[in-house]
């Protein structure tokens, strides 16, 4: 590439850095020759490998950084030299010396170690153990230790021949330095770096920041601006947004809004009433027993509404719905039990038992909760989203229409049912959808029609509800490929930021 | 859900043909039932719990060969008139007042056929029987029993006798705390001042149901050739539909069903009754449900196919089905049969106007405006812990329990928002600063609701900083207000939670809406928090 043209477009940081390449080769060489930070020297090196200017390398290499002691020490001093300037006025009790020079026990005892080998101290066991200050001590206190010199060095670095012997002593030593593996970077300047490292780069200058003053002064005119390495990498940034799990829950509700579905909302602890009793789930049902449910300690009942009445005739006898019922005795201390909703349906239920007009199209949702222990598949808590439409003429046909419509909406072209039983619905089913690039069919929830056993006690009479109850989490884990379920919400700032957006 | 295994061979063999292994997938989740797995052997199949009569070999063959269209229609099971009888003492009433019994003659066992009748004992005790609470099933090779049989309750310190997997006799207080399977019922008799027991003419005891039977009496083995058979239990209507499923099967194995007569409370009765019963089917119901154009003879053509006999405007419904409540019923059945695959869709034109609910609409708008802010949205759990709640956080909220969490750290319903927000900020204290973070959950407090608790949705804003004070927090706070166009009043507090003179009430006219503060250092350095931590917790609801 022509030298010229490179010159005219070089970085302020590589003009900066080009000058110290002509002698040193190594990242921490070149930061301590140019007074650069270690990102100016790498984003400098790389636009200049990006232009052929230099080869860089790099090698895996063992280098020695300071550890917390070794940081306290350059600070506060060894603590031999503690030790030592504690004598210096004269002998003391091993005691006292520790107070006054701060020293720990470990600390202590490898001071006496240390400075007793080079004779520097003498120890004598009185009524304590009392350390005073040899010549060869004083001379020591005078002078400027090798270590000291060392750990005034620039860190992390690769000790030189000459200090590897103290270097390896202070190995030795608790925490003051350590050895990190590192990748060392080097640079060398090939035939056109050492040409343009050559040249008096203050002749080739094109214009850098187009700044306010260049604007307003129009010096810009007739000036050429530095060409940008056009491909290098942008600082990363990330923004403020709402969970990604609420970007798809809010896509879904758009979805059944824009199908005229009214969105309805509730608490999350009810009677066991409104969420089974009310849906004529027996009262001996297992999904009563408490390792599905989570029940409420204190209060642990609610109040049943005036229609409990009507739900109990439908569970013992069937009353006027036509049914035989479970048979038995219905126990409301039993329906008043409260409860965490194990399923977002006690929304439908409670609206049957308040609707006005008809027909009515509703929709959920919500939180709901399975007394599970949490893994990789079972969450204790998750969405639900549910709906019911209440119209004279709705058929199972239509709810094949509706579930259709929503999930070709959520991308899913081929949905279908299989035949399952809820003791709500009759007929049950399960519905599934087609994964178009895994292939395979995906189970999300159930769906059917209202038993009359649940409508007509509630609605006061016995009409078509279609209804369905999806678990979405695996849509959504799917489409934001995560594999645990429990990453879900697992609320780490980094997955947050780094997610991508619903773009339904 | 429960499961049964099946033989391979032996299904293979009932329904006359071996189906590849996609379309006995196919087949079988069509039917409304699951294929768990498949081998060269065995076949398990998981059944929906309104459809015990599955739950045996020789059931679900019967259902799915009559569904592969091999052998439709309503099976007619011959019962033999009674010749043996069973006496239902009054002294039982308290206890376990019902049984219903028969006799099977006939039976040709070997090794598989006894697996499927122990299985079919298990799997009804497990599901239809709850356990054995809502029916217990006693099967007893009649050879060493002594007809009449009496079911009747004695204090359990006049019993004793040798029960299964055991050497030596036992008491019934010995049996309910020493025997494995005795430990595992005896919460059944708990309580009782007497323990019911079956007893035949000699006063040889047969068992004490739920719990076991006698050693003496025996296990089914492959020389037995005639069984009786009882199902005790609170319902006299649970026991005969268990009954009926348990005799049918073994009349598929080739034994003949012999009635009993029970005498119990001054009433005769026969058991067991196998007469078909009758559901009145409306056609214009079934095409009105499905949504379909059927004709009477399609309805009488696909009931077949489901085991159901039809006759003018009537379903004969097997005596082993114990899931017809309701015409209903059996307009699923209907559709099975049809094939719910073959169901084409419709989206009809139901003129209705969608409405977002209120609340939600807060709630997203509230999170678009601190996202603009550049605050990142948790999702994190709504149940929490004391510790997080109270301990951590120095506090003393009273907390909504749960009875029985099986994750103990998430065994409270939140009073506060803040802790949760806490917590997310130390489990992202790795990670670099500055942190804003915010989160909607509900919290919950005793109050006049028709559950005796209040729910109250709250938004919980933090930031964690080196530079994170109240000022921050009040930024964000009065941003927000001046977007949803709501006044605050601030007044001064004490919260232990917070730095004193740094913590204050938010409210909306009069009413309290939340809390602003900066977290008090104990409290930071209990979460292991290097960093300060402003935040506010406000009701959405006020911001109406």
């Amino acid at each position: 590439m022509d030298v010229t043209h490179l010159a005219q477009n070089l970085h302020l940081l590589e003009r900066k850095l080009l000058p110290f390449l002509k002698e040193h080769a190594t990242l921490p060489a070149l930061m301590q020759a140019s007074g650069m930070q270690e990102v100016e020297v790498m984003r400098a090196l790389q636009w200049l490998s990006a232009k052929a200017a230099l080869n860089l390398s790099q090698e895996e290499k063992e280098r020695l950084v300071l550890g917390d002691n070794g940081k306290s020490y350059l600070k506060h001093g060894l603590p031999e030299r503690r030790f030592l300037k504690a004598i210096a006025q004269g002998p003391l009790s091993v005691k006292d010396v520790m107070t006054k020079a701060k020293l720990d026990m470990n600390e202590l005892n490898i001071c006496i170690g240390l400075l007793r080998k080079k004779n520097a101290v003498a120890l004598a066991k009185e009524k304590e153990l009392v350390a005073s200050l040899t010549p060869e001590g004083k001379k020591l206190l005078d002078s400027e230790w090798p270590e000291e010199l060392f750990l005034k060095k620039a860190f992390p670095l690769t000790p030189s021949p000459k200090d590897k012997p103290v270097a390896d002593e202070l190995l030795k030593r608790k925490d003051i330095v350590r050895l990190e593996k590192a990748n060392l970077w080097s640079a060398e300047l090939t035939a056109t770096g050492k040409q343009l490292a050559n040249l008096n780069l203050g002749e080739y200058s094109a214009l850098d920041r187009l700044t306010p003053e260049l604007l307003q002064s129009g010096k810009w005119k007739g000036k050429v601006f530095r060409e940008y390495e056009l491909n290098s990498k942008a600082p990363f940034i990330t923004g403020g947004k709402r969970h990604f799990v609420n970007q798809a829950m809010d896509y879904m509700k758009s979805v059944w809004l824009e199908m005229g579905f009214t969105e309805l909302s509730g608490p999350s602890v009810q009677t066991a009433f409104w969420d089974l009793d009310a849906l004529f789930v027996p009262q001996d049902h297992p999904a009563r027993q408490m390792q599905d449910t989570f029940y409420i300690k204190e209060p642990s009942k609610g109040k049943l509404p005036k229609i409990a009445s009507e739900v109990k005739k439908a569970h013992e006898s069937g009353h006027t719905t036509g049914s035989k019922g479970w048979g038995g005795t219905w126990d409301e201390e039993v329906a008043k039990q409260l409860m965490l909703i194990t399923h977002d349906t006690y929304l439908s239920a409670q609206m049957l038992s308040k609707a006005k007009t008809l027909p009515l199209k509703t929709f959920q949702i919500m939180k709901v909760f399975r007394n599970e222990a949490l893994d990789w598949k079972h969450l204790f808590e998750f969405y639900q989203v549910g709906g019911i439409v209440v119209d004279e003429n709705a058929n199972f046909r239509h709810l094949l229409g509706y579930l259709r419509q929503f999930f070709q909406k959520m991308g899913f072209e081929k949905i279908r049912i299989r035949p399952a039983h809820f003791p709500y619905v009759e007929p049950g089913c399960e519905v599934e959808v087609f994964h178009p690039i895994k292939k395979q069919w995906i189970e999300l929830g159930g769906a059917g029609v209202f038993r009359p056993e649940m409508v007509k006690p509630l609605l006061g009479k016995d009409i078509p509800v279609l209804a369905w109850g999806l678990g979405l989490e695996r849509i959504i884990s799917d489409y934001y490929k995560i594999t645990s379920i429990r990453d879900i919400y697992k609320n780490d700032i980094r997955q947050l930021k780094d997610m991508k957006h619903w773009m339904n | 859900m429960p499961t049964i295994t099946l033989n391979r061979k032996v299904l293979e063999k009932a329904i006359g043909k071996a189906l590849p292994e996609e379309e006995l997938k196919e087949r079988i989740s069509m039917l409304g039932t699951d294929l768990e797995s498949v081998t060269k052997d065995e076949i398990v199949v998981e059944i929906f719990p309104n459809r015990p009569d599955l739950l045996s070999d020789p059931g679900f063959a019967r259902a799915f060969k009559s569904f592969l269209g091999v052998e439709t229609g309503l099976k007619q099971y011959k019962v033999e008139k009674p010749k043996h009888k069973m006496v239902i003492d009054p002294s039982v009433k308290d206890v376990r007042p019902w049984s219903a019994c028969a006799i099977v003659t006939g039976l040709k066992l070997d090794d598989e056929k006894i697996r499927e009748i122990i299985q079919i004992q298990e799997k009804l005790h497990v599901t239809f029987g709850r356990n054995r609470k809502k029916v217990a099933i006693g099967i007893y090779p009649l050879e060493k029993i002594t007809m009449p049989i009496t079911f009747k309750a004695l204090p359990p310190q006049q019993i004793s006798f040798r029960p299964l997997e055991s050497t030596k006799e036992m008491t019934a207080k010995e049996i309910l705390e020493t025997h494995p399977t005795g430990k595992e019922y005896a919460h059944l008799l708990a309580g009782k001042t007497r323990y019911p027991l079956f007893v035949d003419a000699k006063d040889k005891i047969l068992s004490l149901p739920p719990i076991i039977n006698s050693y003496d009496v025996g296990k089914v083995t492959e020389k037995t050739t005639t069984v009786f058979i009882e199902c005790s239990g609170s319902a006299y209507d649970a026991q005969a539909k268990c009954l009926n499923m348990i005799v049918c099967a073994l009349a598929d194995m080739g034994g003949q069903i012999h009635a009993m007569d029970i005498e119990a409370y001054g009433k005769k009765l026969v058991s067991p009754d196998l007469t078909p019963s009758e559901q009145l089917i409306d056609i214009a119901y079934v095409n009105k449900i499905l949504g379909l154009d059927l004709k009477e003879k399609d309805v009488k053509e696909l009931l077949a196919r489901m085991g159901y006999g039809y006759e003018k405007g009537k379903a004969l419904v097997p005596a082993y089905r114990a899931d017809i409540l309701h015409p209903l019923d059996l307009v699923e059945d209907i559709a099975i049969a049809y094939g719910f695959e073959n169901f084409t869709e419709e989206l009809p034109q139901v003129a209705t106007i969608g409405e977002e609910h209120k609340e939600n609409v807060l709630k997203r708008n509230v999170g678009e405006i601190l996202a603009g802010l550049g605050f990142l949205e948790c999702a994190p759990t709504i149940l929490t812990s004391k510790e997080t709640q109270n301990t951590k956080m120095l506090a003393k909220e009273s907390l909504i329990e749960l009875s029985n969490s099986v994750n103990q750290e998430y065994d409270v319903l939140p009073a506060w928002g803040i802790p949760t927000l806490v917590e997310l900020f130390q489990r992202n204290r790795q990670y670099e600063y500055p942190q804003f973070l915010f989160t909607m959950l509900p919290t919950f407090a005793k109050g006049q609701t028709e559950t005796g608790i209040a729910e109250t949705q709250k938004l919980v804003v933090g930031v964690a900083d080196e530079k994170a004070d109240y000022t921050k927090a009040r930024q964000v706070l009065d941003y927000l207000m001046r977007m949803v166009g709501k006044e605050i009043t601030i007044e001064k507090t004490e919260h232990p939670s917070f730095i004193p003179g740094r913590v204050a009430k938010i409210l909306v006219g009069k009413k309290e809406a939340g809390l602003i503060g900066e977290l008090h250092p104990q409290v930071l350095e209990n979460w292991q928090l290097i960093m300060p931590v402003a935040v506010f917790e406000l009701d959405i609801n006020l911001l109406f």
